[in-house]
């Protein structure tokens, strides 16, 4: 259950940009941001699902290609005005690696 | 139990009630709102400057269909109430009955007309409602157009000084000897006939019109006297009454208007009414501020609570920008009344005060008007002025002989004095709300409505906000491009040109960004600000771009895409037609449309089949149709000479020339076009950003035209005797929008900026600036004219555009 999942390289995800990842638990979407950091959240904006993997990146967040709901990366929540927030995934870049957290696999597991 | 509620009449009145009733009782009542015309609430009294076009409808809306919703109101706008059955208590429309609990009528008022000859033709019109304002503004569209306006009053004046800002020949016939009689003593009204005879409009007083010539529609109009002006509209603007048909007919008590008592209850006890239409202990009101005095009233008495109407006290602005016009009270003379004047015919200062035992009775202001809402104050309150009449005509910074200071004037106001009369907002609930945090004017409009209405305040509450916070209060310059930036769009356009940035970093240093990458606003506009100013030197950044741009395909909102292959001037063939058939069924594309532009759309694939769609349709020719771009997108075309027997052009022919030339240029919006073979117009190039129509003797080109949110017609640029000029005069307009229109505007919205005879002056009169345009459009070409499907046609794309892991595939293992 320790093992993380090596899901692809970095420079797979452009900079600024984000690729998607198919679960058990509906799609997660992983954000390069300009500073080479990689956070993973639900791809559905809680405003009205739209695919978040492809919104601008801009600092730490997110802009929701939809309705400009602005999602910021480290912890899910919308900011500003408008409420909500999405699941976040813990993930991490080992020599170029991105490793997301296997409790993704565990819950398809328990379920 | 939650009540039902119904309310004939959405206007500005029925609004405020709405919007008193929610913040009061909240879920007490199930609303329907009917409204005759087919939108909800605007701010009526704001539709001068949109006549004038200082503003659009859109900034005007008070309540948008998210308001409705969001407070679970049932609209059924554009659906007339033709009746009440109080016996069954139910009102009945086209669609049937509805039945209440508690109704309001707020029907509101209707133009008089005057009863004239010709009163009926084609061309009169009336000046109440959004419909009235665009019929005006159509008809200042035909160059050197007349308009007559009958009535000098508010009403009438504001009516003719906003056509005549839309460049007609306007003149004011007005029955009395002086204008605004009902708001200003002959004085006043002299200066204001001076200030807009100045202005270019012709005022006729004494007038008294005998009746409207014309003959299928309006043609002139003729007066008593014999003269006559011709007119090709004639805007009917002497007064209202109140629209009491559908209450009469009920049998409830009207007189003038509606009556109401003071708790707005109408003869029958479960009848409220509110506005115009109403008729309160014998007066009928015509201005806002009343309107929503009784709205409160009657929103307090639906949720049950104690209200009380007793009346307004009116003051009176003119909205014509420029005209400083203030009014109040009883200004008449009489024996009992004095009288303090003080006139500066130099700067053209007119203040008079009607007094009568020692308390301001009546106000009349014209040229300086700052002072108006503290005598309005004194005169409510009854204050006893004896102490400080020798200096009151001053005003109330008067300190001896120095000269005014606005500031020092709103500060010596004292709480009480009101600010916003429209909604009845005085000094110190502003102060109040700055003091809690609403240090900007959004804020301070957000809380208190000040300066919401008309909006004739903002100056004083904006000097309030001055005086309150000192110098934390920096009054907002033009709007900035983003919050990462005080910079405008147009500051940073000129600052991308004049320092050479030639990167998206370069930007952010240089005009001081506050965010280390921008954000989703200022991102993709510098992205298209670069890329149109150095083709050479800047690299577009995909990431930079909104989601289709991107991509290359219209997002849909299951998260799927539409494909749009370009057809030249609308021809397409059998060839290509079968590829295109072929790759619905290959790809199971579930809807194939015809769009507008003369193309077909092929809705609903996923996006990683995007790249084997488009591998495809290149194999037969078919190439991206940029339907997903602010660039070029249609050229719509008639078939012109070659088939058609009226065509006087080869329309098809320049319409596919003008789409090879100019297709994968990028803009600051979409731009469509469309060339038609004669003036009949088959390919509606007449609403288009550039439209051409063929003539026998060449082409007519005309720009910014809309039809979208706003409807316009387009505006002549120039005409064309060879197809290669006309050629020419498109794409140089294009490329001087391309280099100076801010991002997000249609040429419809930047020619209303600059102005077309500044666009005229650079791509029709000056032709070696012409030629320059070309040239740099060329060279742009020459980067940026490729198929972006072609270079994405490949398996790395599809690598890239499809999920990058698929965990649910190894779970299944």
């Amino acid at each position: 259950m320790s093992e993380w999942i090596d899901i692809g390289a970095l420079d797979d995800i452009p900079v600024r940009g984000a690729r998607v990842v198919r679960t058990t638990l509906g799609c997660v979407a992983l954000f390069r941001t300009g500073e080479d950091e990689v956070f993973a959240i639900d791809d559905a904006c809680p405003h009205k699902g739209g695919p978040l993997s492809e919104g601008i990146v801009h600092g730490k967040a997110v802009t929701c290609p939809l309705h400009n709901w602005v999602i910021l990366l480290e912890n899910g929540e919308v900011q500003g005005d408008d409420e909500g927030s999405v699941r976040t995934f813990r993930v991490k870049v080992e020599d170029e690696r991105i490793l997301l957290d296997p409790t993704l696999l565990a819950s398809r597991n328990a379920a | 139990m939650t009540q039902r509620l119904v309310v004939i009449g959405a206007g500005m009145a029925s609004g405020r009630v709405l919007e008193t009733l929610f913040e009061t009782a909240p879920c007490a009542y199930d609303v329907t709102l009917f409204g005759a015309e087919p939108r909800g609430n605007y701010n009526r009294i704001m539709l001068s400057p949109v006549l004038s076009g200082e503003k659009t409808y859109q900034e005007i809306v008070t309540h948008d269909a998210d308001w409705y919703a969001g407070h679970g109101v049932t609209c059924r706008f554009g659906e007339p109430v033709t009746a009440i059955d109080r016996a069954r208590k139910v009102v009945i429309s086209e669609a049937g009955e509805t039945p209440y609990d508690k109704l309001i009528v707020a029907t509101g008022s209707d133009p008089f007309i005057i009863p004239v000859p010709g009163k009926d033709l084609p061309g009169v019109i009336t000046y109440r409602n959004l419909d009235d304002t665009n019929a005006m503004i159509a008809a200042a569209e035909k160059p050197g157009a007349k308009a007559v306006v009958i009535g000098g009053g508010l009403l009438g004046l504001e009516a003719a000084a906003g056509l005549k800002l839309r460049g007609m020949d306007v003149t004011v016939l007005h029955l009395m000897p002086h204008l605004m009689e009902r708001q200003l003593d002959p004085a006043a009204g002299y200066l204001l006939q001076k200030e807009l005879e100045g202005r270019g409009i012709g005022i006729h007083t004494r007038a008294n019109t005998h009746e409207i010539i014309g003959t299928d529609r309006v043609e002139g109009v003729r007066l008593d006297d014999g003269t006559e002006y011709a007119a090709d509209i004639v805007c009917m603007a002497v007064g209202i009454r109140p629209a009491t048909a559908l209450a009469k007919e009920a049998g409830l008590a009207c007189g003038r208007g509606l009556h109401v008592d003071d708790q707005m209850i109408t003869s029958d006890e479960d009848i409220l009414a509110v506005g115009e239409c109403v008729e309160h202990r014998g007066m009928c009101y015509g201005l806002v501020a009343p309107l929503y005095d009784m709205a409160k009233v009657a929103a307090k008495t639906l949720a049950g609570e104690a209200a009380e109407y007793t009346g307004s006290v009116t003051s009176t602005k003119l909205k014509v920008t420029g005209v400083d016009l203030f009014s109040a009270g009883d200004f008449a003379e009489g024996e009992d009344r004095e009288e303090i004047v003080l006139r500066d015919a130099a700067q053209g200062i007119y203040k008079r005060l009607v007094l009568r035992d020692n308390r301001i009775i009546g106000a009349v202001m014209y040229g300086d008007t700052a002072d108006g809402n503290w005598f309005f104050g004194l005169l409510k309150d009854r204050t006893d002025i004896a102490e400080m009449r020798e200096t009151l005509i001053f005003g109330p910074a008067f300190a001896g002989g120095t000269p005014l200071d606005p500031m020092a004037a709103v500060a010596a106001l004292p709480d009480e004095a009101e600010i916003c009369g429209c909604n009845g907002i005085c000094k110190g609930q502003i102060t109040q709300a700055i003091a809690s945090g609403a240090t900007s004017l959004d804020l301070v409009r957000g809380q208190t409505k000040a300066s919401g209405s008309c909006g004739t305040c903002t100056g004083l509450v904006e000097q309030l906000l001055a005086v309150t916070l000192g110098d934390e209060y920096a009054a907002p310059a033009a709007q900035p491009m983003c919050k990462c930036t005080e910079l405008t769009h147009e500051d940073v356009r000129r600052l991308i040109k004049s320092q050479k940035l030639t990167s998206m970093q370069a930007v952010f240093q240089a005009g001081n960004w506050k965010s280390s990458c921008g954000c989703h606003v200022c991102r993709p506009a510098l992205n298209y600000y670069l890329i149109a100013d150095w083709p050479d030197e800047y690299q577009d950044d995909p990431q930079s771009r909104f989601v289709n741009e991107r991509n290359h395909a219209n997002i849909q909102k299951d998260g799927t895409f539409s494909v749009v292959p370009r057809m030249w001037g609308g021809i397409t063939t059998a060839n290509e037609l079968r590829a295109i058939a072929d790759a619905a069924d290959k790809f199971n594309v579930p809807t194939v449309k015809v769009t507008g532009g003369q193309r077909i759309d092929l809705l609903g694939v996923e996006k990683q089949d995007l790249p084997a769609i488009w591998a495809d349709l290149n194999k037969v020719g078919l190439v991206s149709g940029h339907a997903y771009a602010k660039g070029l997108r249609t050229v719509k075309t008639c078939v012109g000479t070659d088939h058609c027997r009226f065509g006087t052009q080869d329309s098809t022919g320049l319409g596919i020339k003008i789409e090879k030339r100019m297709w994968g240029s990028w803009t600051p919006h979409k731009v469509k076009m469309a060339v038609s073979g004669c003036p009949r117009n088959c390919a509606e190039a007449t609403c288009k950003d550039v439209g051409v129509i063929c003539v026998d003797s060449g082409f007519e080109v005309s720009v910014a035209g809309a039809a979208g949110m706003d409807v316009k017609e387009t505006e002549a640029l120039g005409k064309a005797v060879a197809e290669d000029e006309a050629l020419d005069l498109i794409v140089a307009f294009v490329q001087l929008y391309r280099e100076n229109a801010k991002y997000l505007d249609r040429p419809y919205k930047w020619v209303a900026k600059v102005g077309l005879d500044w666009v005229k002056e650079r791509v029709v009169e000056n032709r070696e600036n012409r030629q320059a345009l070309i040239a740099r459009f060329d060279h742009s070409q020459t980067i940026y004219q490729t198929d972006p499907w072609a270079e994405r046609a490949n398996d790395q794309t599809t690598k890239r555009w499809s999920p990058m892991a698929d965990l649910t595939l190894e779970a299944a293992e």
